[in-house]
């Protein structure tokens, strides 16, 4: 399901004639032959706005999920290797960037940036949902750090963030590919809502823009589902897909959850 | 326990005050000039900016040291003065704040608890069942990836009109004043529910998910195992399981406040109703700061609240924090 959209994000330009803001055809046209997914009140094709909004959700869950996964990581190792006053300050920062709803920050954030652009998006949306990973990673960390392996290493002489790299990350690598998953799902979810407010990227066109743009033009009481539709069944479709892949990789990791 | 609650109140009263740094630091050092726009929007006369410019800076207080301007920030703030609307010009904030406040409150609580209670029991009871976890399983993790705001379209398009059954904007009818009378109430509760139900879905496949996947872990530990070896029924087991696995559930409610206000942000949106959501739009789209600031504070205060609400039940629900031996793992 991923890699079908994704491929599609690859390949639908190439399938339409026109760019996102084109006034293409007569207006508010039911999907045909010609319009695939219809027209918009102004007469752009929606088709064609779909095909390039899919782009800046991988673009967002790429950089904004794999950059909260980062520094979750960072945080969380350090936390819980180091253990000890280490460990007390970046939990207090944890637990208050926790607490504070992240969403109305980046709101805050957006409303005060006059121009915004998918990676500024992102990179705000990674700067703010890190905590819970950065929770999950140190607990793992916790338990792994009194090993053997880990003793082992840290008596050879090895140095601290070698140890964390070589032996602690590699015995997690299943869960933390797991958490950027989530991540990844997550601040395509994040960025659709940031966008359908209109605090989206000013420029370029993006899957929450367009029903952004499918409410405020009355696409509503107009009756044009081939507007609205399209978007939120992509958003749901890549985000579910990824939570699934995510059950599945942790049946593979964890067989106690496979059903019996 | 003392040290559990002085532990955690020590937190948000940290968090609070940097929330409140947050709201006060980024208008000023966003790029940008809130009075150079506003004073855009006038297009005056060079000269007559310039004096205009000057006497914004005097009356927002701007003209001060920083330092000055930060204590400033929180004398007002103490005093319940947010400044004043730019939108609903001379309304002070907090009072259009107050005036959204009871909407949002009636929306997100019976949506967030039943939700909550419905989804729990639901995931328990779905958990080794062969058919019910076979489709409720993908049912929910699509419902949990569904964007808030494309089911309540989804929902007004449908319910609203398709099939003309429930009204799709507003609080209440727009004929009518609020007043204490069963029509109103009806006429409420009507404009209330695709609101309600569009939250509560979206939530309740979380919740199921969660909570299916956690009896499942219960189930797996060594005291369900003792409890069947010994032959205990079935239900009994799963009574115990339940009743451990409840707790990680609780702690996700507060992990998840933040994700369910954003959610209820744009709801309210969808369906014009005229909650903190609806506000915030508003203020967006005619820039009005005061009011995003203000919302921003009350969001921050409410979910805080929340929280600690949340840790509360937390120690009542579970034995050991109140003896204090495995209270710091939350």
């Amino acid at each position: 399901m991923v890699l079908f959209f994704l491929v599609l994000t690859i390949v639908g330009p190439m399938f339409t004639d026109y760019l996102p803001d084109d006034y293409v055809g007569p207006r508010a046209q039911p999907p045909s032959s010609e319009y695939w997914f219809g027209t918009t009140t102004f007469g752009q094709d929606v088709f064609t706005q779909f095909v390039y909004g899919l782009y800046p959700a991988f673009l967002i869950g790429m950089i904004g999920g794999g950059l909260a996964t980062f520094i979750g990581m960072l945080i969380g190792f350090i936390a819980g290797y180091r253990g000890g006053l280490v460990d007390e300050f970046l939990n207090m920062i944890t637990n208050i960037v926790l607490v504070i709803p992240t969403f109305a920050l980046l709101l805050i954030i957006a409303a005060y940036l006059t121009v915004r652009g998918f990676l500024i998006e992102a990179i705000f949306i990674g700067f703010t949902a890190w905590p819970w990973t950065a929770r999950a990673i140190r607990a793992q960390t916790f338990s792994l750090r009194s090993r053997d392996f880990v003793d082992l290493a840290r008596i050879s002489g090895m140095n601290p963030l070698k140890i964390i790299f070589t032996e602690i990350a590699p015995n997690m690598m299943s869960y933390l590919v797991m958490v950027f998953i989530l991540q990844f799902g997550g601040a395509i979810l994040i960025a659709a809502t940031l966008d359908f407010i209109g605090l989206g990227p000013t420029t370029g066109i993006s899957l929450g823009l367009m029903m952004n743009n499918a409410v405020l033009w009355g696409a509503l009481h107009l009756g044009m589902w081939w507007w609205f539709i399209p978007p939120g069944v992509a958003i749901a479709a890549i985000v579910g897909a990824l939570y699934i892949t995510n059950v599945g990789l942790d049946e593979v990791f964890n067989p106690k959850l496979r059903e019996m | 326990m003392k040290r559990y609650f002085a532990r955690k109140i020590f937190i948000y009263i940290l968090t609070f005050f940097f929330a409140v740094t947050i709201d006060w630091l980024i208008p000023r050092f966003m790029p940008g000039n809130p009075i150079q726009n506003l004073l855009a929007r006038a297009s005056l006369r060079a000269e007559a900016a310039k004096v205009m410019y000057g006497y914004f800076t005097r009356a927002f207080g701007l003209d001060v040291p920083i330092w000055q301007q930060y204590l400033n920030f929180w004398n007002a703030l103490f005093h319940g003065d947010l400044g004043i609307s730019v939108y609903l010009f001379p309304q002070p904030v907090i009072k259009i704040i107050m005036r959204a406040v009871p909407y949002d409150i009636f929306l997100l609580l019976p949506a967030i608890l039943l939700s909550w209670i419905a989804g729990n029991k639901f995931g328990a009871f779905a958990a080794r069942t062969k058919w019910l976890d076979n489709t409720v399983l993908p049912l929910g993790y699509i419902l949990t990836a569904t964007p808030y705001m494309w089911l309540g379209i989804l929902l007004a398009w449908v319910f609203g009109l398709v099939l003309g059954i429930f009204p799709i904007s507003g609080a209440y009818s727009l004929a009518m004043a609020p007043h204490f009378s069963w029509i109103f109430i009806w006429s409420a509760l009507r404009h209330w529910f695709l609101p309600f139900a569009s939250l509560f879905l979206v939530m309740f496949g979380g919740w199921a998910i969660g909570m299916r996947n956690m009896i499942i872990y219960e189930l797996e530990a060594d005291y369900s195992h003792y409890l069947e070896a010994l032959g205990a029924p079935r239900k009994l087991v799963r009574k115990y399981a339940f009743r451990n696995a409840i707790l990680p559930q609780i702690t996700g409610l507060a992990l998840q406040l933040g994700v369910i206000v954003a959610g209820a942000l744009v709801t309210e949106i969808v369906f014009s109703y005229p909650g903190i959501g609806y506000l915030i739009l508003a203020a967006i789209q005619n820039q009005d700061y005061f009011l995003i600031q203000g919302c921003f504070l009350f969001i921050i205060v409410g979910v805080l609240l929340a929280n600690f609400a949340i840790d509360i039940i937390y120690v009542i629900v579970d034995p050991r924090t109140r003896i204090g031996m495995a209270g710091e793992t939350a």
